[in-house]
């Protein structure tokens, strides 16, 4: 149950990365980028347990919130061409 | 009851497979990037839930299953914040939403 599981979300996996390599926009390859990291926090969930290891369950939770912080990230620099506004810092 | 807790562990997960799945096939075939949106975010909702509520049935009453309902929360609060601020930055750089064509008067 859990292998069928893992193939399901590699093949979605899979569709995400086609729409990054496809996307005509910028927007559509940030979005495929993003639904890669969450999928990717499923896979290793499901892997900890197909291999009855449970500290997989940390990685996915870290993976979570470092996913959303560099997804803003990368939007923010799409965006403005910078990563903070100009004047900041030294 | 294992039975019963195995037999719902298994629906959850392959129900779970199948939104993924379906979302990822709308990511691919939808026409706009504003549909597109729908598709990824039926994924980070409805499969992400599903399948992480199929694991929580396999573990239990455990630390693990608290793990889960961590996972589960952050993303639930995380994914619909991207994407909001996806949007948001697309629209605010111009992508206009392809609209269906204007209906003929009579």
């Amino acid at each position: 149950m859990f292998a069928a599981t893992m193939a399901a979300i590699m093949v979605t996996v899979l569709l995400a990365l086609c729409r990054a390599l496809a996307g005509p926009t910028v927007w559509d390859r940030l979005l495929a980028a993003n639904m890669f990291g969450t999928k990717t926090v499923l896979l290793i969930a499901v892997y900890g347990f197909l291999t009855e290891r449970p500290e997989f369950l940390d990685l996915a939770l870290i993976y979570v919130l470092i996913n959303f912080v560099g997804q803003l990230a990368v939007l923010r620099f799409v965006q403005s061409g910078a990563l903070a506004p100009p004047g900041e810092g030294d | 009851m294992a039975a019963v807790v195995d037999t719902a562990s298994w629906i959850l997960l392959l129900g779970g497979s199948f939104f993924c799945l379906s979302g990822g096939v709308g990511l691919l075939r939808l026409p706009d990037f504003f549909s597109r949106m729908h598709g990824a975010g039926l994924t980070d909702t409805l499969g992400a839930g599903l399948i992480l509520g199929g694991l929580i049935l396999q573990s239990g009453f455990s630390l693990n299953a608290a793990k889960l309902v961590f996972i589960l929360f952050f993303l639930l609060l995380t994914s619909p914040t991207a994407t909001h601020a996806l949007a948001q930055a697309a629209l605010g750089a111009g992508l206009k939403p392809q609209l269906a064509p204007e209906e003929d008067e009579a």
